[in-house]
């Protein structure tokens, strides 16, 4: 029996660099994921200061950085979507806890493929050099916005920070894409392929299917937004013409075939469609904010319902919610583009789709209401910002149905309604996610508890933060204030609204320093918090059947054998409040 | 028992949250009601309608809003940890969740349905028979609005005209008689009461066309030639705005339009005609 | 990553775990198809095999996004009018390119060809890892044994149509079209050069193979990447059909 494995077991490895640099080990590379999501955060995070202090006081010169022009500000703009949404969301929830935590909570030893995990990360963190190496190249980042319309992302000399910086840009969301898959080829083999004797798909923590469904979509989408990457690597380094039109004239550059067909090959830009693009994007783009938020949307659900003492509300109605939302999700792209010249028609049947997929989304709320109902709830950190990503979530998603009715969208789009609606329900509601996930998983991933009443207090910055900076934006929006605007001294009727956007400038920069709380909370636990016991929480799923940390294989050489539903809690008849998936089996198990 | 004895936990959290929750509830919805910050005047004839579309959605998604956000902080008091507390065993129920499901899915799809009137009217059909024609053509980082002369049509340009020194921001080709009595002008006008007859384009990247005041926003996309119409009930001046990230001037690509009576705009129109020869 | 030692501390006294678990009866409810022995990595191949087989359906999928991406544009692009700026009307400049066609014709032959050998390349390392309990005896080395070499043919063959590609885009150029100059031909060559990049990973895998031969790395590990190549192999080949039916049809 001493034949090698190749494809998935491997021995604990000895050494630095194989346990902690190349390390194949499933655990090691959620915390690298998770440590890269970090760097990734408050570099973002850093970048939106600066443009928050831009936006108010447009001459104000920043030590160390110097003056800050409009462009920028539209650097700052395109780099800290670029990363947060990239290096951030899809980075931490997903490759960070789904990478430690998936394996572990259906009972797997690791991945199915560690070799392609373990690529997987180095491949997403070069992808980061490469996003960051924008910064520093001739010309600087790109100011095209994260959405990086084309012709502005297709033509070198559309603007500065669209030479070199934006081919890097490109490359590394290129980049980026193919780490992703390769992560979301493991994650869907795994799941189904590698669960413990028992663990039947109705049996897994929702965390699980939120991450199986999240790797799913990451699946259909990234491919579809490598092939708008390559296409517009194509039209800026080929001359091909998949995006930009016929006959541009660029600041008086003309772009336009030098003589017809068979010309200068370098300009013959000859009739591209700059909605291709758009369409391509957003075919990615949405389902996008859906990778983002379901796996913050699992984490709720689990710590809701062992928070509150009490079984998930609706445990299949919360799959069913997630895994239509992942289908719907394909179907709406077309949203964000009611205002771009597509056909009113189609605008119209992507509207109605819109309006369809809040259903689910208002399903997992009602469920999530239902959990706290009637439960026993215990206020630790993780649960705080369990009942915050609710309340963020509701905020932010109520602000869906006024975007995804074309004749509002007229008045709101690429206003600040938007900002306001997709930092509440997809960055700050994912953050809190996270962070939720961080306060429950830490002592299990690093064996100490982390500070409690630093907690509490990072949550309340955070919170009441994270309302004060985005509850205003829906305010100027609905004023008509544009987004990706660097200065309000231009337009007069922006002027009255100056007043607001220093609110929200104050607002950040207190809710900024309110992270350091958590960072330090982070570092001093890692090394100083108190020795955490292998369910200091109380919690059924298997990762808390194993020693904290868990050992190399997760089990110990025991292999876990579920007899329940992941969310048995104050079972009645039961010795303890909690029964967890490996005890003997209860009535209604799932 | 477990009540007193998490370390670290203040008994009153669960109060705390209410009072929070609770509080950005009211603050945030206060400021909605109070329309400290509101949607600008309308000066077009579907703003009222727009308006009313949108003053319907705001109740309901307000409503939703607040009961969501109170009860969530109204559970997490009452239901909070304490001696004595227990916790129902319960899994869900079918039925609920299938009233739910049913009711949301009316309320959002046929929300959506009391609006699309007011979309097809916007964008399905075209402008009126004797609509004023304006075509506006945005380039970074300037907006020009061309009107074509008593022959109504527009002349033909040509990217290779276009040139700042010799005045001819948009490439008009002299050599087409139609381009002759086209009047270009920085400034939009438009006479009031009189649908608006748009052609939208753009000659480098994407711009979108915001003029606030009469809720209208349409992307001028290069490439492609959009048709849009509104009708400007009130005489002034408003400020259009661009919406599209189209470069590093775009927070001041702006422009104004001015409503005038319909002598006005004639008188204009006569005064741009007047230069041009 | 290879190694011999146990996975598990604690696999030496579950040894028959794997075995055992597999025979066990299903429980009622119980992980479905999850009867593995998620202690030790099973070191059954047949369930290692349908792992990375399903790893592989995974892998496909993104590929085929890439292409319905490819196509999609593709076709709203032939039929989209275009503004021709200088008339202001809409004008349609698609130029249907003219395709090496007896070129095209003798690489799709090649690659299908390449898909039957790697076929019989597949199952005859079947077969072999049948007969491979006998050969698990230390010192019985498999190399020695003669087989017909129908790895090495597929990869020759691979590298042939490879070569074929790059001598239909020769002639592309030489009867005028680019990859720039007109819409038409841009997506000629990106359509079959995505193909051609592809392939060339298939050929990188087979090449892969043949090392795990060379260095008599146990038959399992080039089973698995030899069934898992082929099938990638197949898929190209399918892939190429579709690419060319798409040139040939819609133009
Ligand atoms: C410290 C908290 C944050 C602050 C103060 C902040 C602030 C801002 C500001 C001022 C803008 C520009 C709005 C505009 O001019 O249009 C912006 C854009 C954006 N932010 Fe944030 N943000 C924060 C956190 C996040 C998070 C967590 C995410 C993750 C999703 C995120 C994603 C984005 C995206 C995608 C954009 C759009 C960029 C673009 O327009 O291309 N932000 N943010
Ligand atoms: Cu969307
Ligand atoms: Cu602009």
């Amino acid at each position: 029996m001493s034949t090698p494995e190749i494809i998935h077991a491997h021995a604990a490895p000895q050494g630095f660099i194989r346990k902690y640099v190349f390390s194949l080990d499933h655990k090691v590379i959620g915390i690298q994921y998770y440590f890269l999501a970090l760097v990734a955060v408050f570099v973002g995070m850093f970048l939106s200061l600066l443009m928050r202090i831009h936006l108010v006081w447009p001459t104000a010169s920043i030590p160390l950085f110097g003056d800050i022009k409009p462009e920028t500000y539209l650097t700052l703009l395109t780099m800290h979507g670029t990363i947060m949404v990239f290096f951030v969301l899809t980075t931490a929830p997903q490759g960070g806890f789904g990478n430690y935590f998936l394996p572990i909570q259906i009972g797997a030893p690791d991945m199915a493929f560690p070799v392609l995990n373990m690529l997987s990360f180095w491949t997403t963190a070069v992808a980061f050099v490469v996003m960051l190496a924008a910064f520093f190249v001739e010309g600087g980042a790109p100011l095209h916005g994260w959405t990086g319309y084309a012709p502005l992302s297709a033509i070198p000399s559309s603007g500065p920070g669209e030479q070199l910086g934006a081919d890097l840009w490109i490359l590394s969301i290129a980049i980026f894409c193919l780490g992703s898959l390769m992560g979301a080829l493991n994650f869907i083999t795994t799941v189904l392929d590698m669960r413990a004797k028992g663990m039947t798909m109705m049996r897994m923590p929702l965390t699980c299917w939120s991450w199986f469904i999240t790797a799913i979509l990451a699946l259909l989408a990234f491919g579809v937004l490598l092939a708008g990457g390559i296409l517009l690597l194509m039209d800026r380094n080929l001359g091909t013409s998949f995006f930009v039109p016929a006959g541009l004239s660029l600041t008086g550059k003309m772009i336009f075939p030098a003589g017809g067909f068979g010309g200068d090959a370098h300009f013959s830009h000859a009739g591209g469609s700059p909605l291709l693009w758009q369409h391509l994007f957003w075919f990615f783009g949405h389902p996008e904010v859906y990778i983002a938020i379901l796996p913050g949307m699992g984490v709720a659900s689990q710590l809701l319902s062992t928070f509150s003492r009490k079984p998930i509300y609706g445990y299949k109605a919360m799959v069913y919610a997630m895994l239509s939302i992942g289908f719907l999700g394909f179907m709406v792209w077309g949203h964000h583009m009611f205002m771009s010249g597509m056909s009113p028609y189609t605008a119209f049947a992507f509207s109605i789709m819109t309006m369809a997929i809040g259903v689910p989304s208002a399903i997992k709320t009602f469920n999530w209401l239902g959990t706290i109902y009637k439960g026993r709830i215990r206020f630790q950190s993780p649960m705080l910002f369990a009942i915050g990503f609710v309340s963020l979530f509701v905020s932010g998603g109520l602000s869906g149905p006024f975007l995804a009715q074309p004749v509002l969208d007229i008045q709101l789009h690429d206003t600040y309604f938007v900002p306001a609606h997709f930092h509440l329900i997809m960055g700050v509601a994912a953050i809190f996610g996270i962070f939720a996930g961080t306060y429950y998983w830490f002592p299990k991933m690093f064996g100490r508890m982390m500070n409690e009443t630093l907690a509490q207090w990072h949550f309340w910055f955070s919170l009441i933060g994270a309302y004060a900076i985005f509850m205003p934006m829906h305010y100027l929006g609905m004023a008509g204030h544009p987004r990706r605007y660097s200065q309000l001294t231009e337009l007069q009727y922006l002027a009255p609204l100056l007043p607001l956007q220093k609110f929200i400038t104050y607002a950040a920069v207190a809710t900024i320093a309110g992270q350091f709380l958590f960072l330090f909370n982070f570092f001093w636990s890692m090394f100083k918090g108190p020795k955490a016991s292998d369910n200091p929480w109380e919690s059924t799923t298997l990762e808390w059947t194993t020693s904290t940390p868990p050992p190399h294989d997760n089990f110990g050489g025991k292999v876990p054998v579920v007899n329940n539903g992941p969310y048995e809690y104050s079972v009645p008849g039961a010795a303890r409040d909690f029964v967890m998936q490996t005890d003997p089996p209860v009535g209604s198990g799932h | 028992m477990w009540a007193k004895s998490i370390k670290g936990i203040p008994d009153d959290m669960g109060l705390a949250l209410l009072a929070i929750i609770w509080l950005i509830t009211l603050a945030s919805t206060y400021f909605f009601v109070a329309k400290t910050w509101w949607l600008p005047v309308g000066a077009s004839a579907a703003a009222p309608w727009i308006d009313h579309q949108f003053a319907v959605t705001f109740l309901l998604m307000g409503f939703i809003f607040v009961a969501a956000q109170v009860t969530l902080g109204l559970f997490s008091y009452q239901y909070r940890d304490r001696p004595g507390q227990t916790s129902d065993y319960s899994h869900g129920n079918n039925k609920l969740e299938l009233m739910w499901t049913v009711l949301t899915a009316i309320l959002f799809v046929g929300l959506n349905l009391m609006g699309s009137h007011l979309w097809a009217s916007e964008r399905f059909a075209p402008a009126h028979e004797g609509a004023t024609k304006v075509e506006v053509t945005g380039a970074q980082f300037a907006w020009y609005f061309r009107y074509p002369g008593p022959d109504g049509t527009y002349g033909k340009v040509n990217p290779k005209d276009i040139s700042a020194e010799e005045q001819n921001p948009l490439g008009l080709d002299a050599s087409d008689p139609a381009a002759k009595d086209d009047v270009v002008s920085g400034v939009m006008y438009l006479p009031v009461n009189r649908e608006a007859d748009i052609t939208l384009r753009a000659q480098d990247v994407i711009h979108s066309l915001f003029i606030p005041s009469m809720r209208f926003k349409q992307d001028a996309v290069p490439g492609l030639l959009i048709k849009m119409h509104f009708t400007p009930v009130m005489t002034g001046d408003y400020e259009i705005a661009c919406a599209e990230l189209c470069g590093l001037g775009h927070y001041k690509m702006h422009g104004i339009l001015k409503v005038v009576s319909p002598e006005d705009f004639d008188k204009w129109i006569a005064s741009k005609e007047a230069e041009k020869q | 990553m290879a190694t011999f030692t146990p996975t598990v501390p604690g696999q030496k006294a579950t040894a028959g775990q794997g075995g055992g678990g597999g025979s066990a009866p299903p429980r009622r409810g119980g992980g479905g198809d999850s009867n593995r022995g998620s202690g030790g990595g099973s070191s059954n191949y047949g369930e290692r095999l349908r792992r990375a087989r399903l790893g592989l359906a995974c892998g496909l999928t993104p590929i085929l996004m890439l292409f319905v991406s490819f196509t999609s544009a593709y076709v709203v692009r032939k039929g989209l009018p275009t503004l021709d700026a200088t008339t202001n009307q809409y004008v349609h400049d698609w130029l249907p390119v003219n395709l090496p066609w007896t070129l095209l014709i003798v690489n799709s032959l090649v690659l299908i060809l390449s898909s039957l050998t790697m076929e019989l390349a597949r199952r005859d390392i079947t077969r072999q890892a049948a007969l491979a309990p006998a050969a698990r005896i230390p010192g019985v080395s498999l190399g020695r044994e003669r087989h017909f070499p129908w790895l090495s043919i597929t990869t020759v063959l691979g590298v042939a149509f490879l070569v074929g590609q790059w001598m239909a885009w020769r002639a592309l150029a030489d009867r005028g079209f680019y990859v720039a100059n007109t819409p038409s031909s841009s997506f000629v060559y990106l359509l079959t050069g995505m193909h051609a990049i592809h392939l060339a990973g298939g050929v990188i895998a087979l090449l892969a193979a043949g090392a795990i031969a060379l260095l008599h790395r146990p038959l399992d590990n080039r089973r698995i990447v030899v069934d898992v190549t082929a099938w990638y192999w197949h898929f190209m080949a399918l892939l190429w059909i579709y690419v060319f039916a798409l040139l040939a049809l819609v133009r």
